[in-house]
Formats: C-alpha cells, structure tokens, sequence
C-alpha cells in the first residue's frame, strides 16, 4: 500500500522573473509503515516538499496523494488527522504564551476529541514526560523536552503519517539521540509512516529505509539505505556528500578552482 | 613547544535571582602553537571559555583565575585600552555566524581596509591590497568584486572566509573560533577548514576550535578538551579521542548514529551527577 | 504546598492551568518590582486611584461652590491648601475632583485606541493581500493629519464635551497602535507555531485570536502607557482650547486655560493643576518603562 506518493512535483515561490523554483519535477513513493529520508544541502527544497504537502507553500504543479486520495490546494481536517509534521526548530515551534497543557488541549480540541484529561496524559506519558510538565511554558523546559511536547502535538490527533523537518538539528547529540530512539519506538508502536528531512545523513540512515537525494530542487538519485551504507552510490553528488560528511578536513590543500563557490542570492 | 596561553582555574560566574550561576568551574589549559578543540554540549560553558579569555564576559557576569596569561603577559589584570589592542592584535575570534559579525551597511572591502588600518599605519592603496591578498588566501576567487560587495550578497561559506580573512589581517598569535562552520553544509565546511588549517599551519598560531561535533574535532584538531557542566572532564589527544576513557565522552560518541555502523537503537546518555564534581583532570597528558 | 506561598507561586512544575498562569504573573511582578523608578510610578498611579475613588470624603470643600469674597487666594492661605481660582474656588478640591475625568479620560482611550489598533493591525498583518492594502491606506490617512487639529475638527463637529474628546483623541490614537499590531503579526505569522496550529486545522479568527493577540497585546500595553502622557497632555489640550470638558467642570486642562489671564499676578492658579499634569504623565511614564522591560516578549523563551 502506497501512503505518500509525489509525481512531477514542482514547487515554486514569486513570479515573474523573481520566481524561484525550489523543487522541480520530484517523484517518489513511500509505502505504509515505511521511513523516507528526504537528503541534501540547504537550499536543495527538502523541506519544501514538506510544506507543498502539508499545504504551508501554496503554489506547485504536478500531482501528490496521500492513502490513494489525491491532494488539491485545499487541505481539509481528515487530511490534519491523517498527516502530521514535526518542526526543525524546537525553540520556534511552539508558542511561547502558552502551557503544554494549552498547546495540546486545543490541538485536541480541533480535532473534536472530548475525552481532553486523559488524551493529554497519556501524550505526555507517550513522549516520555510525566504530568509534571503539563503545565509548564516552554522557556520552563529545555529543548529535548520542547522537541518532545511538539511530537505529543503532533500524535495528538493520531496520524499515520509524520513528516519530521530536520527534528534534531537543533539539539545536543546525546538529546538527539533520546529524540530518535523516540521517534522509532513511536513508529513501532503506532504503525507510522515516516518522511523525514535531514542534512545529516547519519541520522537518514539511522531512521530510513530508503534515501532521496536533492540537490538544487531536484531528486538526483533515490537509494535504499544498505547502498548508502557500502557507498554504492551511482551520482557523483551523491558520493561527494557521502564524502564530505564523514571526511571534514581534506588532505590535499584546498582547489582553488571549485565549482561550488557562488555569490548566494538570497 | 612554546607556551603561548596559560590559563589556570578560570571561573565565569553570573549572578541570578536564584543564587549564582556558575557557567566555568575551574577550567585550566594551556595552548602552544597547536590546533586545541574545546568539545562539550550547549550549557556545557564552552563558549564561555572562549570569551573569558577574550575578557568578553560582560557584567554582572565576573571572571576569576588564578593565572590568565599569554606570553607572559597576564590578560585579567590588562586596563581595557590595552586589552583592546590585544583583542584586535594578539587574538582574535571567529564566530558562529558571519552575517552578525560583518557591518551590513559597509562594503566587505571598506571593512577590512578599515580593519587593517586600525593595525598598521599604512595608506588606503596599500591596505587595499593586503585586502585582496588576503581574500586570495582563503581561496576567495574574484577578489575585487567581493571587496566591493555588501556582506548580504555573501553565501554562509563566503562570509566565513572573509571572516576568517580579516581575523587575519593582525597576524595574531592566538585565534579562537566558536562554532565557525556549523552554520555551513558539509561541502563548504570541509572547505572552510582546510583553508583554516592551512593558515594556522604556515603561520604558526594557536588556535582555540569551539565545537559541539566530536567527529569533526578529533579529524582537526591535535589535542581535545572534553566539557561538562563548567569543567573539563577530559583531556586528550584528538586522535585517541574514539578511545576515550571518560564515561560522559564515551556516552557522547556513543550516542551518534553511524554511517558504516547501522544500530537498531542508539545509546542514550545516562548521566552522572558525580561528573560535575569531578576535579577538571588536565593530568592525563 | 499551601497556596499562595512564595515558593508555590515560584515553582517550576505548576499544577494547574491556575497556578502556571498565577506563577508567571507573580514571576513578572517580581521583575517589576525590582525596578525602583517604575514602583514610583506605579504609586503615584495608585495614589491617584485612591484619590478620585475617595475624592467627596477628603476634598475639604465643595469644588464647584464660588466664594467671590475669597477669589484668588494664595497657595497656604487659611482652609485653602492651594489657594483659590478666580471664582473663588477651592483648587485641591478641584485639583481632588478632577482626578476623576483624567482617569476617565484615560480609561476610555486606553479602552478604545489599542482594541481598534490590535483589530485592524492583526487582521491586515495576517490576511495581507488586498485587506492589508486598504487597511493601512486607510490608517496612513488618519496618521497624516495632525493629531489636534483632526481631534479639533471633530470636536467642532460633534459639539464640545468630555465624550467627544476622548472619541476624538482615539480616532488619532489608534494609527500607531495597528502599524505596531501589523508589524508584530507579520514576523509572528511566519512563525513555526503558527504553522504547526495551521497544520491541525485551525482558521483564521482562531489563529488570530488565540495566538496573535496575546502576543501582541504586550508590547501594546507598553506603548500605551508610554502614550498615556500624550493622551493626558492632548485632552488637557482640548480642555485648554476650550473644546473638552466644559466649565465649571475641574478638567485639569480646563483649569489652566482659566488660570491663563491671571498666570502673570496669580501664577498658582495655573501652575498647580500643570504640575498635576506633569506628575500623572511621568508616572505612567515610569511605569510603561517598567513594563517594556518585564513584557517585552522578545526578551523570554529563550
């Protein structure tokens, strides 16, 4: 069964000549209950992907569906209680004037639960936070724990899908940790789909069956992740990226022709 | 080797509504003309280190040590003018983002001709092109019209080597960087880093490397400082930094996921209170 | 832990939605009250308070009775604290009664101003497009003319009293107020939290009520103390022309503008109820000061 499925995706900011095209013809599949990791540099429109989905970037062209039931631009509420995201940056993610209790009870509440006392424990209780944090602000807790509460958010109106926008880029390692062994216990116990985004391709390939590469808006190669693993990568860009994440520091001085050097626009 | 800073049982303390807030607990080192990374989590008082040898701790925040010298000169006891002309001559920083670190209403080229003339006494035509030579040396192509450019035409890698160019300019003894490439992608921060490399290589200075990725320091660095909570916990050469003995670096590493090592779960990291009372145990080397 | 103790309202681990809401009231008071300047503020502003709220118990005389025989008494003459005006009334008793318009004056302008502001300042912020278009035309209008002579006009318009002057004054109060609403909104709408609520299926009122405004409404509390003086000065203005409150009311503007003929012979009669201007106005001052450093949203959270 099919639970993502993207065809000539483009996606696009501006018009006219300020148009900016961060996603061009990008197709992929990902199945019931399997993990996708979307890779690649900033700028690549990873994340993009994610906010055309979720309907957060308003203007794309070709065709996405999500269980079968193809997309418009209008997402309605059976769409929020099917696909869920959780956000890059656990600081920004939640508001900063209200509890945990106020950010579930609502999210709750949209969804037309009625039983709000126990959901919300036992959310809390799902993520790893006691009923000591309820009613907490988030400047009260640390970012782990914001991470976690924003995933509570996100389970509250029981997705099968979960986007993860680069969860732990924010995060100290060791809580990175805590937050993927999080986020795998959850899959398995809730059956869930997962698309996640990352720059950092260990922790793709810690959490993914399978790899998309991106590179300027564009899937240059989809792998599954024991390819990844042996290197057996058949882009060129692909290898480079392989390359520089696990050797920082080249050995040979620096070429003083690279192709990569540019004046960044934005 | 020669022993350009000594620092010895340095503490940053800032006081709060709920008592004081000890964020460097009695930290000690020295630095010679070698490559020392600083490695530990956010709060771990890392970036603290390097900006109290610096004299950057503003107040209320107090910093005490028993010894803060370089070369001989103690650093803590330095009036403010003098330290001032430490900081643009002796030692300089590089921080995490460029774009808060350039003026965004000067040209790059304005900046570090001012820059270099606030250090020698030399004419704008000739700063000039100790500008353009430096931008040559971190392999910045087409000087001439990044000297002309606003720091907000920069990409991330760019800004960072012009950052890097103009900490250059001093020819310092010591540089410290905090953080100075994990604003970057991977392809431009193996780029920035040999360019660093290199220049603290030829010119022989020590440098100060800040960093939250363990990986990252022990392929640069030469010698590693592991912090906890304020202290150091550790010290080691970074290329024995995968065989560490301390369980908090253990845990650290441990907790990374591999490329070549798949793991059904990762190791979480189960702390140790009695790890920040340890006594900072520079010893070990 | 008993309620109300100071370690129950410091805690880090509330236990209710009362007690987390209570806690970081009490948390921002504690900042507040480590400001000495905005304390003195505040006092005056109490002390105000208490003196309109008991004006008829401790003005010792009837602010409105002439006593021609006694007209234009100097400050510290017998039963006249601070002398006479030139009907022989008593000015602390005036001065007593008068405190009652200010704040009412203030009230009703901090009531009316920063709610139309917040309106339309969210609202054009967060729908942008043609509404954010019209809208801030519409504001640019109102912020293009003077703010006297437009509060003037309207007076002459709707005929001269205390009402129209406060509805005159937040028609050119109000501006500001929606230029820093739509400001707040269009850095606040960008916001991960907003997507995130976005993502569960909430519409707009929703979005803008719950989590625009209360974000807004803080720096907009600040802005309107510090615009208090301003408003005050204003409708002494408006007293002082004649075209606020109408004699024999004591409105402290009104009252300068009859202290004006004798201010050379006489200087009191105008000067004491200017100083009480002065006073009020410095003290919402101090205390919007204060505010801005306990409210600034931008400084928490982090």
């Amino acid at each position: 069964m099919t639970a993502l499925a993207l065809s000539g995706l483009n996606v696009w900011f501006g018009d006219g000549p300020a148009r900016v095209d961060a996603v061009r013809n990008a197709s992929f599949t990902v199945a019931k209950g399997e993990s996708f990791g979307l890779v690649g540099e900033s700028g690549s429109g990873k994340s993009t992907i994610l906010r055309a989905l979720t309907g957060l970037a308003p203007s794309w062209s070709g065709a996405m569906s999500v269980n079968g039931k193809t997309l418009g631009h209008r997402r309605d509420r059976d769409f929020f209680k099917t696909v869920q995201m959780v956000f890059q940056d656990p600081y920004a993610a939640l508001h900063p004037r209200h509890t945990v209790d106020q950010v579930l009870s609502e999210t709750l509440k949209l969804h037309g639960f009625r039983d709000t006392e126990t959901r919300i424990l036992s959310l809390l209780d799902g993520v790893g936070l006691g009923p000591a944090f309820r009613f907490r602000y988030p400047h009260q807790l640390s970012g782990g724990q914001r991470q976690r509460v924003a995933i509570a958010r996100a389970l509250a109106p029981e997705p099968a899908i979960l986007l993860l926008d680069e969860p732990t880029s924010a995060l100290d390692v060791s809580v990175q940790a805590e937050i993927l062994n999080l986020l795998m216990d959850l899959r398995d116990e809730h059956k869930l789909t997962f698309l996640m985004v990352s720059h950092n391709l260990a922790v793709v390939a810690h959490m993914c069956e399978r790899i998309a590469v991106m590179q300027n808006g564009e899937i240059v190669e989809i792998m599954p992740v024991e390819a990844m693993r042996s290197m057996q990568v058949t882009h060129r860009y692909t290898a480079d990226l392989l390359n520089d994440s696990i050797n920082y520091v080249r050995s040979s001085p620096v070429d003083p022709s690279p192709s990569v050097e540019r004046v960044d626009p934005d | 080797m020669t022993l350009l800073l000594d620092v010895q049982n340095l503490w940053v303390r800032f006081p709060t509504r709920s008592g004081i807030f000890e964020a460097v607990r009695g930290v000690s080192f020295e630095l010679g003309k070698e490559r020392l990374g600083i490695v530990g989590e956010s709060g771990s008082g890392k970036t603290m280190t390097g900006r109290a040898v610096l004299r950057l701790i503003r107040p209320p925040g107090q910093v005490t040590a028993d010894r803060m010298s370089l070369d001989g000169t103690e650093l803590l006891t330095l009036p403010e003018r003098d330290m001032r002309k430490m900081r643009g001559q002796r030692i300089s920083m590089i921080m995490q983002d460029p774009k808060f670190s350039l003026n965004p209403v000067m040209t790059i080229g304005q900046q570090m001709v001012e820059a270099y003339r606030v250090n020698r006494a030399v004419g704008r035509a000739e700063a000039m092109q100790k500008s353009l030579d430096m931008l040559r040396a971190v392999s910045i192509r087409d000087p001439e019209r990044v000297l002309r450019a606003y720091p907000h035409e920069m990409s991330g890698g760019m800004g960072q080597r012009i950052m890097i160019a103009m900490m250059l300019i001093p020819d310092p003894d010591i540089l410290i960087a905090d953080e100075p490439t994990s604003a970057l992608d991977v392809s431009v921060q193996g780029q920035v880093l040999t360019i660093m490399d290199d220049l603290v290589r030829q010119r022989g200075m020590g440098l100060i490397f800040i960093s939250h990725d363990l990986n990252l320091v022990a392929q640069f660095c030469d010698r590693v400082l592991i912090m906890y909570a304020g202290r150091v916990v550790e010290t080691c050469k970074a290329s024995d930094l995968h065989d560490a003995g301390h369980p908090y670096t253990r845990g650290l590493l441990n907790s990374l996921p591999q490329l070549d090592r798949p793991a059904k779960r990762l190791e979480a990291l189960q702390r140790d209170p009695a790890w920040a009372d340890a006594p900072g145990d520079g010893a070990a080397l | 832990m008993n309620a109300l103790s100071r370690e129950w309202l410091l805690t880090d681990t509330p236990t209710s939605r009362m007690h987390a809401r209570m806690s970081s009231f009490y948390k921002g008071w504690l900042a507040l009250r480590s400001n000495t300047l905005a304390m003195f503020g505040l006092g005056i502003l109490v002390f105000l308070l208490a003196v309109a709220a008991f004006a008829p118990w401790i003005s010792p005389h009837d602010p409105f009775a002439q006593d021609l025989a006694n007209r234009l008494q100097p400050i510290g003459s017998d039963s006249h604290l601070l002398g006479t005006d030139s009907l022989g009334r008593d000015i602390l008793s005036r001065l007593i009664y008068g405190s009652r318009i200010t704040l009412y004056i203030v009230a009703l302008v901090a009531l009316i101003a920063p709610v139309a502001g917040l309106l339309v300042g969210t609202v054009s912020g967060y729908i942008g497009g043609w509404t954010d278009i019209v809208l801030m035309r519409i504001t640019d209008i109102f912020l293009a003319f003077p703010r006297l002579v437009l509060a003037l006009a309207f007076v002459a318009a709707l005929g001269a009293g205390i009402e129209n002057a406060v509805l005159a004054i937040s028609l050119t109060a109000w501006p500001p107020y929606a230029r820093i609403a739509r400001a707040e909104t269009l850095t606040i709408r960008k916001s991960d939290y907003i997507s995130a609520i976005k993502l569960q299926g909430a519409g707009p009122i929703r979005i803008i009520t719950k989590h625009i405004w209360p974000l807004c409404i803080s720096s907009l509390i600040v802005r309107v103390t510090l615009d208090m003086a301003g408003i005050i000065l204003a409708a002494a203005g408006l007293g002082f022309l004649g075209l606020g409150a109408q004699p024999p009311s004591p409105e402290w503007g009104a009252m300068i503008s009859e202290g004006r003929r004798f201010i050379l012979d006489h200087w009191w009669v105008a000067t004491v109820p200017g100083l009480a201007i002065f006073t009020v106005s410095l003290a919402f001052n101090l205390l919007g000061d204060g505010l801005r450093d306990v409210l600034d949203p931008k400084d928490e959270g982090r």
